[in-house]
């Protein structure tokens, strides 16, 4: 690789040739303030917060899209690129609705930091404090309020390049400019999945999930509820970040420890709920293999991704598994098995995840979720971000809590419960089954190495009792687009496909806690959180789903055999084909 | 200026949509083929409502999101129809000195529809134009090409009066 030196703030570095102004900084040590750059899919130099002084130059350049040369001096820090920025900040804050004490973002907010930052005490320009909310809330999982907008156009850059919706733009022009989608409809108007990804990269307050704690709070008052929680593996590995730990850090025990504490009278493991998906969507996978169905089958944990395919890629509704997710399993089960062995009516269960995702937001009022009596699965859904949320304001100190364990009735699990969290996941603990079943012997080597990584779309094939089991994992909806053309067009034959909704899988999903763009930019948060997961799975004494002791015994005590009448009927699910013009199409009608 | 979504029941024609596919399929594989198309869909329509938009998305390829945006960017394009009676004031900088935004708003008063939409009877549309070039008439206000110039905002309901009937 052609190597380019170049000084730093007079820090000598030698970068790969094309790199940016912005990756010689960085490789220096040095933050450039950044509001629009997102690495590979926003480097449009819109906002100007990163402008440097380099030399050859006329005036300031946009260290996010200004190649570097050879011998190039870099001056960051210079009183001209202070003053522009400070300029700019205050030009941005003139148009920005400020509420901080009450912004669901305050201390989080990149524009917030920047402001305290560059010293910007007041505004000179326009008239901020007449700035009204724009609220849009038309969907279950997120609101847009446009008088914090700065047009960064981060949101539409994940939504266009990385999940191939695009449902979010810009519209009109000059001061008119605004985010919103088509015709200035709602997103539940035009074909959002739900995902959330454009709120894990929004550096304000402009986009934020809907806040469902008080639902939670309010169930926990009340002496009549049974109130049960359970967590999703992708939780544990980055909940940590919001109470200053590294990233990549699995705080599973210190996370139930803090539940208890919230004082939910049952504290489990989605993970359990994993383990059950891949004892239902293995025997599926082996059914539909044996006796000639629809192939390849196509995972169904991820909401984001079911509606993507519902709405984008109806083709492929049979291909998809008839199992819910875990988190609607665990909730059947919940209301039917738990219920049962601990002799509560259901009606009377308030069931609550903590989800690293804003579809499950949506998933659990979809219809065909409710199993027990009309019962929905779910009562409530909240992100890491809110669970984060509810544990500062208990006064919970994170960092001081023990080590605790989950509640055995629902909280055994096994290694491949946990990996359900990362892209290949699912697909691994399924093999890890399906194999065994397959073959009726026992796997020499757990670790499927060619299902795992942030690569966009894998592909393995592996030889099981005298067949070529061909499988695929695509995550982020981009990459599930390229794959599901790849097969429509004949280019590609599997048997089984994972497909997660959020790039790099649940890890990175859209509920999870919110990195600034300089964090984002440079750390690979989908394989730090992804280690984690990896890491608790190796050092796992069960890694396999059918034999963890919990699976024996609800099977053996309650739903009988994996694909029994009593699994299909808690277990499973339908789908249909749904409208991406669906607001358009109501008014049709 | 508010080129918002229209009141009016859209009313193409399947003659329209196939004139419209088929100047798509012969173009979209060219690069920057999105602006002529946006071009030839306003010809054929007089405007580029959601159903036309939807279409375009559909037979390109090219999210609608992407393609409302290029809509509302340039002023050449409309997202609603013309009225049977087209009122147009100018806001060039002329008229504007001299008060056409009061007369505007008059108007927008009078009608009961913003500048650049369409009343939902299809009776009247308001535009609000650049200069059209009757400068020394400053403020200026067109209905269906008739010229009326040094308005005021108090000739503006008796002028609008015969067109009412």
């Amino acid at each position: 690789m052609d190597m380019v030196n170049v000084k730093v703030n007079g820090i000598p570095v030698s970068v790969p040739a094309g790199s940016t102004v912005l990756e010689a900084a960085n490789a220096a040590g040095v933050d450039i303030p950044t509001l629009c750059y997102m690495k590979e899919i926003n480097a449009i130099g819109a906002c100007r917060m990163c402008v440097t002084e380099v030399t050859g130059a006329r005036g300031l350049v946009a260290a996010c899209v200004y190649p570097v040369a050879e011998g190039m001096e870099i001056n960051t820090n210079s009183k001209k690129a202070y003053d522009a920025r400070k300029r700019t900040l205050e030009l941005i804050l003139s148009n920005h609705r400020m509420e901080c004490t009450t912004c669901a973002r305050s201390h989080n907010c990149e524009l917030q930091k920047l402001a305290n930052e560059y010293g910007v005490k007041e505004v000179r320009f326009g008239d901020p404090g007449s700035l009204q909310p724009q609220i849009e809330c038309s969907t279950a999982h997120l609101i847009r309020d446009n008088s914090k907008c700065v047009l960064c156009r981060r949101c539409m850059a994940v939504c266009n390049h990385l999940q191939s919706v695009a449902v979010i733009g810009a519209s009109e022009r000059g001061f008119a400019t605004h985010i919103g989608s088509p015709f200035d409809r709602g997103l539940g108007e035009v074909g959002c999945i739900s995902c959330g990804q454009c709120i894990a990269v929004c550096p304000t307050g402009a986009l934020t999930e809907v806040d469902d704690t008080d639902k939670v709070w309010a169930a926990l008052a009340d002496p009549t509820k049974h109130v049960v929680v359970g967590t999703a593996p992708a939780v544990r590995a980055a909940l940590g970040e919001e109470f200053g730990e590294k990233i990549g850090t699995n705080v599973e025990g210190k996370m139930v420890a803090a539940l208890r504490r919230l004082g939910f009278d049952g504290v489990f493991d989605v993970n359990a709920g994993a383990d059950l998906t891949i004892m239902e969507e293995a025997n599926e996978l082996v059914e539909r293999v044996k006796n000639g169905g629809v192939l390849p089958m196509i995972t169904s944990c991820s909401p984001g991704w079911v509606r993507f395919c519902e709405q984008y890629f109806p083709e492929f509704i049979p291909n998809l598994s008839t199992c819910k997710s875990p988190q609607q399993m665990f909730g059947a089960m919940m209301k039917s098995y738990y219920a049962k062995q601990a002799g509560i009516d259901p009606k009377d269960i308030f069931v609550v995840t903590a989800m690293p995702c804003t579809a499950k937001k949506y998933e659990i009022r979809r219809p065909d979720e409710a199993s027990v009596d009309g019962l929905w699965d779910i009562d409530a859904t909240i992100t890491t971000r809110e669970l984060a949320k509810m544990i500062r304001k208990a006064g919970i100190k994170f960092e001081r809590l023990p080590d605790e364990k989950f509640d055995p009735a629902f909280g055994d699990f096994t290694g491949a419960g946990v990996i359900f969290g990362a892209t290949g996941g699912v697909m691994e603990a399924a093999l890890r089954t399906a194999v065994e079943t397959l073959t009726g012997e026992e796997l020499k080597k757990l670790d499927f190495t060619e299902v795992r990584g942030v690569a966009g779309i894998k592909e393995a094939s592996y030889e099981v009792a005298g067949m070529t089991v061909k499988v695929a994992v695509a995550s982020g909806m981009a990459n599930a687009k390229e794959l599901l053309e790849r097969v429509k067009r004949g280019e590609a034959t599997y048997h089984f496909i994972e497909i997660m909704g959020c790039p790099g899988g649940c890890v990175n999903g859209g509920g999870q806690p919110i990195q600034p763009g300089n964090v984002r930019n440079f750390v690979d948060l989908r394989a730090e959180r992804a280690k984690a997961l990896y890491a608790q799975d190796a050092a796992m004494p069960i890694r396999k789903s059918h034999e963890s002791p919990l699976m024996k015994k609800v099977y053996a005590e309650y739903l009988g055999k994996p694909g029994s009448h009593l699994a299909h009927e808690l277990l499973h699910t339908s789908y249909a084909k749904r409208s991406r013009y669906p607001g358009l199409e109501a008014e049709k009608a | 200026m508010p080129n918002t979504k229209t009141k009016v029941a859209f009313k193409g024609t399947p003659e329209q949509e196939a004139e419209l596919k088929k100047f798509i399929a012969e173009i979209k594989h060219e690069k920057g083929a999105t602006m002529p198309i946006l071009q030839k869909a306003q010809e054929i329509y007089g405007y580029l409502p959601e159903e036309v938009q939807v279409i375009i998305a559909e037979e390109t390829g090219i999210p609608l999101t992407e393609i409302y945006g290029i809509a509302t960017f340039y002023a050449q394009f409309a997202l609603n129809p013309k009225g049977e009676t087209q009122i147009s004031v100018c806001l060039g900088t002329a008229c504007y000195v001299k008060g056409s935004g009061d007369v505007l708003q008059k108007v927008v008063d009078t009608i009961g529809c913003e500048a650049g939409s369409i009343t939902s009877d299809g009776k009247f549309s308001i535009d609000a134009t650049r200069c059209i070039g009757a400068c020394g008439l400053a403020p200026v206000m067109t209905v269906n090409g008739e010229v009326y110039g040094r308005m005021t905002p108090a000739m503006v309901p008796e002028i609008l009066k015969q067109y009412m009937e």
